[in-house]
């Protein structure tokens, strides 16, 4: 971090760019003909681009992209890298989001020319190797979820909750029973992605209310079963980070009432390889790729949510599937006409597949039982350290993370948000906080494996810390944060005035506009702007 | 403490109803919109909307979450905020007044519409429970 752009910190000066410079657009930087890389003269006949595209195809307009030296470029992404708080960088305990340390030999593995300089297009038979890996990741899931058969096509979590749900509605479809089950019950700790999938694939959502230990109301789901019921959909651990013990008498309730049970595979790294879902009659589930296995996640991702399936839903999964012949080679069979059809393009995010391959093979065995073991280790670490500071939401052991609520410090004039914003100027990203929506003022703590004790103390020195000054001067906290490159952003505004997209600005007289139009447009290069 | 005013009648859920004439005008309580914090959103029914009691007729989105708000009696909408949608600094500022938000003309006679509502002081409970935990 650069210590010049931080607001209310003296002596900052000469140790970074000045805040108008560190803020700046990389299209601010771009001066006309400045270039990165001098090409040399083709050698070659270049006929042009008119001779070679018709006009439809060719831009009116040159893209606006900015010119910049080489350089600058690189410095004005350290820049910004470095006003960001990573995993990297940063202890990132964000409940719910399993922000897990990305290993390097996954990056090493993903990087081989064979499955780095591949692509879609190629014929399956030039990329026997790449499709084994794409085929033996959907085993090794199978094994890990306990269920038979996998799809590695949805992007992310919530799309796979898309995808499973649209299987359970296909198997409703083959029944004949899809126009009277148009329910989904769902536990009212779900993640909000649960109800938005529901209502996506058409289906009703019915919240279901937890009970006094946390878990979900068994009195309450039995009243809300009838013959509408397509699904139940459920979090276990929960998002309370508790374990919900009954599952398996849920399970055998819904399936005798003609409904399948989906698991929300989001926290599934507190069972890894101690508890196969499956076992627990679980019918369906997603695997977030980036958070169990390792790959990255937010900014840094892009997702994956393979679902996992029962061998009887198995002829619903989105196409094409990976089949092996009789000649022992791998091919794509998009022939299944049950199947819900493609979900994404090609066969899902590849550059995942082989990050979280190789996340399993170099954790196979017993080790990965140690991944749950020690997050949820870490979790209640954290749960005893602070239970005397902070209200735990609900008593007892937590799983791979624990939900505390700052009710007690709100009392006194500092919520959940000052908590988090106060972390910040500690050092750490904070933990998830206003959810799970039941809880008030909640601070959810994930710390996942990878953390040594020294780090999640001085993280919960900072709490304690934290929980003493909500205390003596609540006002401080309020103030919270003071050394980031921002302070308090309006988040009213952002939300219902939100600025989407950067414009140029009318260019002052000694610097040339940059291109017609709005700068923007360079997000679309390559597109026709007129036809 | 927040304002409970005596005299309305109030849901689990935070939303308060009272009675005028024959119907019932709708809002959701001061607890509510402090827990919320700064709003950002509001989806109100439609003139004539059907709306059942503990259903949903409509979100409220704050900076913090999107919260469904729950019907507190069975019946017909005929008539709605129309002025929150531009200004929902009102129902921060007044949420038992000029931050209602809609009036239901009830599908049973009044007092059968409002039985077993929460009154203030059992209201005044609840919140108690919600701000000082014990669950």
């Amino acid at each position: 971090m650069s210590a010049g752009v931080r607001p209310g910190q003296a002596g900052g000066a000469g140790q970074g760019p000045p805040p108008e410079l560190a803020s700046r657009t990389i299209f601010e930087e771009s001066r006309p003909g400045r270039m990165a890389v001098s090409l040399p003269e083709p050698g070659v006949p270049s006929p042009g681009a008119e001779a070679l595209l018709p006009a439809w195809a060719r831009r009116a307009v040159p893209p606006a992209l900015p010119e910049v030296g080489e350089l600058q470029l690189v410095r004005h992404y350290t820049r910004l890298s470095q006003k960001n708080l990573g995993i990297d960088t940063t202890f990132y305990p964000l409940g719910s989001c399993t922000m897990k340390y990305n290993p390097r030999l996954n990056e090493q593995i993903a990087a081989l020319p064979g499955l780095a300089d591949i692509h879609p297009y190629q014929d399956p038979d030039q990329v026997q190797g790449a499709l084994e890996l794409f085929y033996e990741l959907e085993q090794l899931l199978a094994q890990l979820t306990g269920l038979e058969a996998v799809s590695l096509q949805p992007a992310a979590g919530a799309h796979g909750e898309l995808t499973g749900l649209m299987c359970i509605r296909a198997w409703h479809v083959s029944r004949g029973e899809a126009a009277r089950r148009t329910r989904v019950l769902i536990p009212d700790s779900a993640h909000g992605t649960n109800p938005a999938s529901v209502t996506l694939c058409g289906m009703e959502a019915v919240p279901v209310r937890t009970a006094d230990n946390g878990r979900v109301h068994l009195a309450d789901l039995e009243r809300k079963l009838d013959e509408r019921v397509a699904a139940f959909m459920i979090t276990n651990p929960s998002t309370l980070g508790l374990f919900e013990s009954e599952l398996p008498a849920m399970a055998e309730r819904l399936h005798a009432a003609g409904a399948l049970v989906y698991l929300d595979g989001a926290n599934l790294n507190a069972m890894l390889g101690v508890i196969r879902p499956g076992d627990l009659g679980v019918d369906v589930m997603h695997v977030n790729l980036h958070k169990t296995l390792s790959t990255p996640h937010g900014g840094g991702g892009p997702g994956s949510g393979p679902i996992a399936v029962r061998s009887f839903l198995e002829p619903f999964l989105p196409v094409p599937r990976i089949v092996r012949g009789e000649d022992g080679r791998l091919r794509l069979e998009t022939d299944r006409p049950q199947s819900i059809g493609r979900v994404k393009a090609f066969l899902g995010h590849a550059g995942m597949v082989w990050r979280a391959y190789a996340y399993l093979r170099a954790h196979s065995g017993r080790d990965l039982a140690g991944v749950a073991k020690h997050a949820v280790l870490n979790a209640n670490y954290i749960r005893v350290r602070l239970r005397d500071h902070y209200e735990v939401a609900y008593p007892g052991m937590c799983m791979h993370e624990v939900v505390l609520s700052a009710r007690r410090q709100k009392r006194l004039g500092a919520s959940a948000l000052d908590i988090a914003k106060g972390l910040l100027d500690r050092g750490f990203h904070p933990p998830t906080i206003y959810f799970p929506l039941i809880v008030p003022e909640a601070l959810m703590i994930e710390p996942t494996e990878t953390e040594t004790r020294e780090t999640l103390d001085r993280f919960c020195d900072a709490m304690i810390e934290l929980a003493e000054l909500a205390a003596r001067d609540p006002e401080q906290l309020r103030q919270a944060p003071r050394t980031l490159p921002v302070r308090r952003l309006d988040e009213v505004r952002a939300a219902r005035q939100p600025v989407l997209r950067w414009r140029a600005e009318p260019a002052p007289a000694d610097r040339p506009p940059l291109a017609e139009g709005d700068a923007c447009a360079a997000a679309s290069a390559g597109v026709p702007a007129t036809r | 403490m927040s304002e409970v005013p005596a005299g309305l009648h109030y849901t689990a859920s935070h939303e308060w109803a009272r009675p005028e004439g024959e119907q019932v005008v709708v809002g959701i309580t001061a607890f509510a919109v402090e827990s919320l914090q700064d709003l950002v959103f509001i989806e109100l029914p439609k003139l004539g909307d059907e709306v059942r009691r503990g259903e949903r007729f409509g979100e409220i989105e704050s900076v913090k979450a999107v919260s469904d708000l729950y019907s507190p009696v069975d019946g017909s909408v005929v008539a709605v905020n129309e002025a929150l949608a531009n200004d929902l600094d009102r129902l921060s500022r007044d949420p038992y007044g000029e931050g209602w938000l809609i009036r239901i003309a009830p599908r049973t006679s009044l007092p059968e519409a409002l039985a077993g509502l929460l009154d203030a002081a059992a209201y005044r409970r609840l919140i108690e429970q919600e701000e000082h935990g014990g669950g």
